[in-house]
């Protein structure tokens, strides 16, 4: 490790060599210290996820609001399925139980209200959502995004690339709840509302979000598809040409094919960022988890529902507290997913030229 | 995979090459015209009806639910608690790994290969996931800070920390093995080089990579909504076990009211909030470009 080592003797620094192999190694036990601290992180967001999702699917819930939106006194005196249990405990009559969600109803179920009554907890309507409004993004975003790429690379002189990097860097830097203020004020009613052909659509709906979304990750998609297209050896370019190819050719017979695997890795990874949005979709979205499949309704994404719940202080331990880190579990596994897929389409389509 | 060689070299001269040639960069032009709108027309509109908000009383006064005499003064002092221990804290962070990564460990061993895909990991995860690793872990049980500055500033760390670590290890690789070579050669210590010849070297691209790691947690709102940082707090913050709020919740909240006399409030507060930002952006831009050094 530690080169003064390998130093003769007679050409070692003057200083005291103990005390600074001693700072040396006292160094590197911090450093390490602190970087495997970024692992610690990790744990603890497996840790905290995992273990309310497994209350959330094994264990009676108790809370101890009796006037508490989740699950209330009624349901309980009403002799609910879910609460009847509450009636074993005569006196302490505030106490409302919530029996575990059953793994069937979560992925069987196309009704999602965990806030009414004793609630029902099918995920499908945050899934589709999530899915919709993914899909309208993608839309958006990833034909723009390749295009605006191709000019950046092959297009763009280098002034105009020095002035049209930067602008794009502010867009990125926009913050989401910025683009959710937009989205409610200005694409809801004057594009989405106007411009859809499939019916009405509300002050809320999945398109406003969705085409919002899609400007979000506009610039992200381009800089990683300009990334991908810079990574093609100049060589390749420079022979098309020679061989008498326009630009367009250039960019949809040699940049294009040579560079997909990393406009397939910087597609999915915008995806999983337009997956994990939270406040455009519920500033734009609404706050119902329809299920449906038309953009013009309001709808929740699995993210936009875990935002959604937070709002409203619940008490810990409740089915309504759980249900955030049980779609949380869903949302963190399907990200992780897409980014391991992105890693995984980088090295099993690289296209190798040295 | 498919062969690049696709094109049609047989008909150079013909009228549809030109054709397709001129279509394809209209539709360029127009990918690019969107980014471009996007930005101007959420800018402009912004402006159109924050503007006549902005005043004096607009920063001095606190959230109220009354339009009237509302203003972002505690969100303001709120956003530089968070935002500011957040940076501080995260950079040191950053500092350790990407120096430990790239300078002290080997990059075959188990240590390296573990901390760099935990890294990868971390910068994919969404933000609210944060937020519910800052509830579970620093809000209750373990840690139980409650609602507070703190709990936001350590979620917001860890959020920030995978990009500052990011930016910092590709600052330390741009500086050229021959300055660490010398300065080895001189008789310095791996720790001495780093120190002297290394993060000197460095500071430029380091100092781009934290404004910008700064700027997402500024403008971050997600995992703060799941600290219950969304109200009218009519208090700044006096330490770390203050209630808050920050300007990013406070424009959220502003947006959700159902009264029309929100939405200038809350394009007021989008346009002191992008003037910041715009201005952080500008900075590290400035900073990237003055100190382009060739190796």
């Amino acid at each position: 490790m530690s080169l003064a080592l390998d130093i003769p003797t007679d050409l070692r620094p003057s200083g005291n060599i103990r005390k600074q192999r001693r700072i040396e190694r006292g160094v590197v036990a911090i450093l390490l210290l602190i970087a495997t601290s970024g692992v610690l992180v990790t744990t603890g967001i497996v840790l905290s996820l995992v273990a309310p999702t497994i209350d959330f699917f094994t264990e009676r819930s108790v809370s101890d609001y009796g006037g508490d939106d989740f699950v209330s006194i009624e349901d309980s005196a009403t002799g609910g399925v879910r609460d009847s249990s509450a009636l074993d405990f005569g006196d302490e009559s505030d106490i409302v139980y919530a029996e575990p969600v059953k793994f069937t109803e979560f992925f069987g179920s196309t009704a999602w209200y965990p806030q009414y009554g004793e609630g029902e907890f099918g995920v499908w309507p945050l899934i589709v959502g999530t899915l919709l409004i993914m899909l309208t993004a993608s839309i958006v975003a990833v034909p723009s995004g390749i295009g605006v790429a191709f000019f950046l690379n092959q297009y763009a002189s280098d002034r105009v690339r020095r002035l049209l990097k930067p602008i794009l860097e502010l867009l990125a830097g926009v913050p989401t709840v910025v683009f959710g203020y937009f989205a409610l004020n200005f694409i809801g009613p004057n594009i989405a509302q106007r411009f859809w052909p499939f019916g009405d659509v509300g002050i809320y709906s999945g398109l406003a979000a969705g085409i919002t979304v899609g400007l979000m990750i506009l610039p992200m998609m381009t800089t990683l598809a300009d990334d991908a297209m810079s990574a093609v050896p100049r060589s390749l370019v420079e022979g098309a040409v020679a061989l008498g190819a326009t630009r367009r050719e250039v960019c949809t017979g040699v940049i294009l094919p040579a560079g997909l695997s990393g406009i397939m890795a910087a597609i999915i990874i915008a995806l999983s960022r337009a997956i994990g949005e939270v406040t455009i979709v519920l500033l734009a979205a609404g706050s119902q988890a329809v299920w449906t499949f038309n953009l013009g309704n309001e709808m929740q994404t699995m993210a936009s529902y875990i935002g959604f719940a937070g709002i409203g202080d619940q008490p810990v331990d409740s089915k309504g507290y759980q249900t955030i880190f049980a779609v949380g579990t869903l949302l963190f596994i399907i990200t992780f997913s897409l980014n391991m897929l992105s890693r995984r389409v980088v090295r099993r389509f690289r296209e190798e030229y040295e | 995979m498919s062969q690049p060689a696709t094109i049609s070299l047989t008909d150079t001269t013909s009228q549809g090459r030109r054709f397709r040639d001129v279509g394809f960069l209209v539709a360029l032009w127009l990918s690019l015209l969107l980014a471009l709108l996007t930005l101007a027309t959420l800018v402009i509109t912004t402006l159109i009806d924050g503007v006549p908000m902005l005043n004096r009383d607009f920063l001095t006064f606190f959230p109220s639910p009354f339009p009237e005499d509302s203003g972002i003064q505690s969100a303001l002092f709120g956003s530089i608690w968070v935002t500011v221990t957040s940076g501080v804290v995260s950079l040191v962070f950053a500092l350790g790994t990407a120096i430990y990564l790239e300078e002290f460990a080997d990059s075959r061993s188990r240590v390296q290969r573990l901390v760099g895909l935990n890294i990868q990991t971390l910068a994919g995860v969404p933000s609210i996931v944060y937020g519910i690793l800052g509830l579970a872990f620093v809000v209750r049980a373990p840690l139980n800070w409650g609602f507070t500055v703190g709990s936001a500033a350590a979620t917001l760390t860890m959020m920030v920390l995978p990009i500052m670590i990011v930016a910092t290890r590709e600052a330390l690789k741009a500086v050229p093995p021959s300055l660490r070579e010398g300065s080895y050669a001189l008789g310095a210590t791996r720790w001495q080089t780093v120190y002297r010849q290394v993060l000197p070297a460095a500071v430029p691209g380091i100092a781009t990579g934290s404004i910008l790691g700064v700027s997402r947690a500024l403008g971050e709102s997600a995992p703060l909504i799941l600290l219950g940082a969304l109200a009218y707090v009519s208090y700044n913050p006096t330490g770390f076990d203050s209630d808050f709020t920050v300007l990013p919740l406070l424009i959220f909240k502003w947006s959700t009211e159902v009264q029309e006399e929100f939405r200038p409030l809350a394009a007021a507060g989008i346009i002191v909030l992008l003037a910041v930002l715009f201005a952080l952006n500008l900075l590290a831009i400035i900073i990237r470009d003055r100190s382009r050094v060739k190796w």
